[in-house]
C-alpha cells in the first residue's frame, strides 16, 4: 500500500487516494493538442454537449412521458407541451438537439474525410466514429417511435418491414421485432427501452471508446502534418510556448472550444425557440391512425439520403444498395489506398471525390424528401448510382495517387 | 489576420451546404407536397352581394314568423332556448342546428344572405346533397314579398343582435364545436364536459357524447377530427385557407364551407393555438433573453481565448 501522508488540501487528501493529479494531467493539461486547426476541431466539443443537453432535457422528458400506445401521444403533447411547466423548453431542446446533433455528426464526418484524419493509426477514430453514427440513428429512430404520432406509426411500419428482407419474406422476423403484426402496444414499450436505456448506455461506452481511440495517434490537423507530440510538447514544458507546435487540451485548446461553443448555442437557441418545426414534424402532431396512411412517408431529414437509395430499384436491389449505403462508410479506411494524410485539395482526384460525395449526398437528402415522380426519379437514381460508383472508384484514384 | 479570414471562408462553406439542404428538404419540398392556396380574404365574392338595405324590425318578424328559422335554431340571446336538446336534435338532423345569437358577428353578411337561399350551393356541399338527399336546412323561399328584401331584412336582424365582441372560445364554439371535439380544453361535442362527483355520473355522460358522435358519423361519412393539436399539426396558411374554404384543399370534404369572417377566423386561430400550442407566447418572450444570454457567453469566452492564446503565438 502506498504511504499515505497527512493531506495539505482536500486536493492533496484526494489526489494520494485516487491519483487526481495524474488524470489531470493525462486528461486535461498534458493532453497535447496541435495548433494547426480550426473551428471544425471543436465539433466533437459541440457533439459531447449536444449527448449533454439529450440527456438531461430526456431525463426530464422521462418524468413525464408514459409508454403506452393509449397514453403516450397526449403525455407529450398535453402534459409535457401543456402542463408542465417549461415542459415545451425541454421537448424542444430534446428534438432540435437530436436533429441539429446529426447535423454535426455530418460536419464532423466530411471534416474528418477532408482533412484524411481516418488513417496512418486513426483508424480506430473514425470506426468507432461510425459506430457512434449508427448508435445515434438507433436511438433517433427509436426516439421518434415515442410521441405516438401518425409519422412515428408509419415510419415504424415501414422501417420494420425491411427486415422482412424483401423476397425472402421472413415476416417472422418482422413480427419478432414488433412483438405484434402491426405496431402496437409492444412496439412501442420495447423501443421506449431501447431508446432511454439501451441505446444511451452503448453510446455512453462508445463515447469513451472513440475519445480513447484518440490517445495514440492524436488528433488530426489541417495541414496532415506528422507531429512529433514528445518533442514539441516537451518544447512547451520549458516555457516555449510559443514554438510549440502543440497546446494544452485544457485550457489552451478548451477556450476555444468554448468560443465555437457559445457561437453554437446561439443558433441552437434561436431554433429551441423560433425554428423548431424542422424537428417536430406536423405530421407527427396527428395521433397514431393505422387506417388513414399519411399521403407522404418520408424518415427525418439525416436518413434521407440512405432511404433515397432505396427507392430507384426493385424491392431486393433496393434492399441491397441500402445496405451498402449503411455500411460503406465504415470501410472508408480501407478503401482509401493512398498513404498521404493531407486536405483533400492537395490530393489531386480525391479533392474531386471528395464534393462529388458531398454534393451527391445532399442531392439524394433532397430528393428522398420529395415524392417520387417525374424528374425527382431521375435525378434520385442518378445521385444512386453515382454515390455506388464513387465506392467503387475511390480504391482506383486513391492507389493512382502519388506518395508525398 | 490571415488565419482568421480562412476560418470565416470555411465556415461560409460549411453555411452554405447547411443552408443548401435546409433549403432543400423544407422550403422546397414543402412547396412541392403542399398545393399552396391563396386566401380571398373571405369576402365570399362567388356569392351575390345583398343589395338591399334590410330593416332589423321586419327581419326579427321573419326569423320568429314565416321564414320559421327558430323551428330549428336557438337564439339564446334573445331568450329562445333551442326547440330541441343536443341528443333529439342530432337524432333528427344529423349534427345540432347552431344558436343564431352570434351569427351576425361570426358570418360574412353575403354569406348569411346566400346561405339562406340556398344553403347546399353557398356550403359547397353540392357532392354530398341533391334532390333525393337532402340537407336539413330547407332554403328559404319567400314569405310572399320581395325575397332579396326579406333575407337582407334577417340579416340585418342577425346583426342587429350580435354582440360587438366575441371571445376566442366562443367563435370556435360556436363556428366549430358542434362537429369537432377538443380533449385538450375538455370539450366535446356537447360543449364544455362539467365535472362530476361519482364516476357513474362522469361515465353516463361519455355515454351521451359517445352517442351523439355515432349519428355525426353518419351523417358526416367520419367522424370529423378532434382539433386539439391542429393548430401545430397543419400550417396557419393551410388552416386558414381552409376553414375559408375546406374545398379547396380536400375535393369532396364533407366539411361545409363556413362562412367566417377574416376576424372571426382569427378568433378561432386563438383558440385553436390556446389548445394546441399554449406556450407560443412564453415562448416568444423567454426566447431572444436566452439568445442574448449566449451572446454575451460567446463575447467573453472570446475574449478569454485571446488572452488564452496570446501566450501560444
Amino acid at each position: 500500500m502506498a504511504k499515505i501522508r497527512k493531506a495539505t488540501s482536500v486536493g492533496d487528501w484526494l489526489d494520494q487516494r485516487l491519483a487526481t493529479e495524474t488524470i489531470k494531467k493525462v486528461m486535461a493539461t498534458e493532453y497535447w493538442i496541435p495548433k494547426n486547426i480550426n473551428f471544425l476541431w471543436a465539433m466533437g466539443m459541440v457533439l459531447a454537449v449536444l449527448f449533454l443537453l439529450l440527456v438531461i432535457s430526456g431525463i426530464f422528458l422521462l418524468m413525464y412521458y408514459k409508454p403506452d400506445t393509449a397514453l403516450a401521444f397526449d403525455s407529450v403533447n398535453y402534459t409535457i407541451m401543456a402542463e408542465v411547466g417549461y415542459g415545451w423548453l425541454w421537448r424542444h431542446i430534446h428534438a432540435v438537439g437530436s436533429s441539429v446533433a446529426f447535423l454535426i455528426i455530418y460536419i464532423h464526418m466530411f471534416t474528418a474525410i477532408y482533412y484524411g484524419s481516418y488513417k496512418n493509426g486513426r483508424e480506430m477514430i473514425w470506426i468507432s466514429g461510425m459506430v457512434l453514427f449508427i448508435l445515434f440513428s438507433t436511438a433517433a429512430f427509436s426516439g421518434y417511435m415515442l410521441p405516438w404520432g401518425q409519422m412515428s406509426y408509419w415510419a415504424g411500419m415501414v422501417i420494420t418491414n425491411l427486415f422482412s428482407a424483401g423476397s425472402l419474406e421472413l415476416h417472422g422476423v418482422v413480427e419478432w421485432i414488433r412483438g405484434d403484426y402491426v405496431p402496437g402496444d409492444a412496439f412501442l414499450t420495447r423501443f421506449f427501452m431501447i431508446h432511454v436505456l439501451l441505446i444511451p448506455l452503448v453510446i455512453m461506452g462508445a463515447i469513451g471508446l472513440h475519445f480513447g481511440a484518440l490517445r495514440i495517434p492524436h488528433v488530426n490537423n489541417q495541414d496532415g502534418e506528422e507531429i512529433d507530440f514528445d518533442t514539441e510538447s516537451a518544447k512547451y514544458l520549458a516555457g516555449d510556448t510559443k514554438g510549440s507546435k502543440v497546446m494544452r487540451f485544457q485550457f489552451d485548446f478548451l477556450s476555444k472550444d468554448i468560443f465555437v461553443l457559445g457561437v453554437f448555442l446561439v443558433f441552437f437557441f434561436y431554433l429551441v425557440f423560433y425554428n423548431f418545426t424542422f424537428a417536430l414534424d406536423p405530421v407527427n402532431l396527428d395521433p397514431a391512425n393505422g387506417l388513414k396512411t399519411p399521403p407522404h412517408i418520408y424518415p427525418e431529414w439525416y436518413f434521407l439520403w440512405s432511404y433515397e437509395i432505396l427507392r430507384p430499384f426493385s424491392k431486393d436491389a433496393g434492399l441491397i444498395a441500402f445496405g451498402f449505403a449503411q455500411v460503406i462508410l465504415v470501410f472508408l479506411p480501407f478503401l482509401d489506398r493512398s498513404p498521404n494524410v493531407a486536405p483533400a485539395n492537395r490530393r489531386g482526384l480525391f479533392a474531386i471525390w471528395f464534393w462529388v460525395l458531398l454534393i451527391d449526398m445532399i442531392t439524394l437528402t433532397i430528393m428522398g424528401k420529395l415524392p417520387p415522380e417525374g424528374i425527382f426519379n431521375v435525378i434520385g437514381a442518378a445521385a444512386t448510382w453515382t454515390f455506388l460508383g464513387l465506392w467503387v472508384v475511390l480504391p482506383i484514384i486513391t492507389m493512382l495517387e502519388k506518395k508525398k | 489576420m490571415n488565419k482568421i479570414n480562412k476560418e470565416i471562408q470555411i465556415l461560409l462553406v460549411v453555411i452554405f451546404f447547411s443552408l443548401l439542404v435546409y433549403g432543400g428538404v423544407e422550403t422546397y419540398a414543402h412547396k412541392v407536397m403542399h398545393k399552396h392556396v391563396d386566401s380571398k380574404n373571405y369576402e365570399y365574392t362567388d356569392l351575390p352581394a345583398i343589395t338591399k338595405t334590410g330593416d332589423p324590425v321586419a327581419g326579427a318578424a321573419l326569423v320568429t314568423g314565416a321564414a320559421a328559422c327558430t323551428g330549428c335554431h336557438g337564439i339564446k340571446s334573445q331568450d329562445m332556448p333551442a326547440p330541441m336538446d343536443a341528443a333529439t336534435a342530432v337524432a333528427s338532423y344529423g349534427v345540432t342546428p347552431p344558436d343564431l345569437s352570434t351569427a351576425g358577428i361570426l358570418y360574412e353578411s353575403n354569406f348569411l344572405a346566400a346561405l339562406i337561399k340556398d344553403p347546399v350551393a353557398t356550403l359547397k356541399l353540392e357532392h354530398k346533397f341533391d334532390d333525393t338527399k337532402m340537407h336539413p336546412m330547407t332554403a328559404f323561399s319567400g314569405a310572399g314579398g320581395d325575397l332579396d328584401q326579406e333575407v337582407a331584412d334577417i340579416v340585418a336582424y342577425f346583426k342587429s343582435i350580435a354582440p360587438q365582441e366575441i371571445t376566442p372560445k366562443q367563435a370556435y364554439e360556436d363556428a366549430c364545436s358542434r362537429c369537432h371535439e377538443m380533449r385538450y380544453m375538455k370539450a366535446t361535442q356537447l360543449g364544455d364536459t362539467p365535472t362530476f362527483k361519482f364516476e357513474k355520473d362522469a361515465l353516463a355522460y361519455r355515454v351521451k357524447v359517445l352517442e351523439y358522435q355515432d349519428t355525426l358519423k353518419g351523417y358526416m361519412g367520419k367522424l370529423p377530427p378532434d382539433l386539439s393539436t391542429i393548430i401545430v399539426a397543419r400550417s396557419n396558411s393551410f388552416l386558414t385557407t381552409f376553414i375559408e374554404d375546406p374545398q379547396s384543399h380536400l375535393k369532396g370534404t364533407s366539411m361545409p364551407r363556413v362562412g367566417l369572417t377574416a376576424d372571426a377566423t382569427d378568433k378561432v386561430m386563438t383558440h385553436l393555438t390556446h389548445s394546441g400550442d399554449p406556450a407560443k407566447e412564453i415562448r416568444n418572450s423567454l426566447g431572444w433573453k436566452v439568445i442574448l444570454f449566449f451572446i454575451i457567453f460567446s463575447v467573453l469566452a472570446y475574449l478569454w481565448k485571446q488572452s488564452v492564446w496570446s501566450k501560444l503565438h
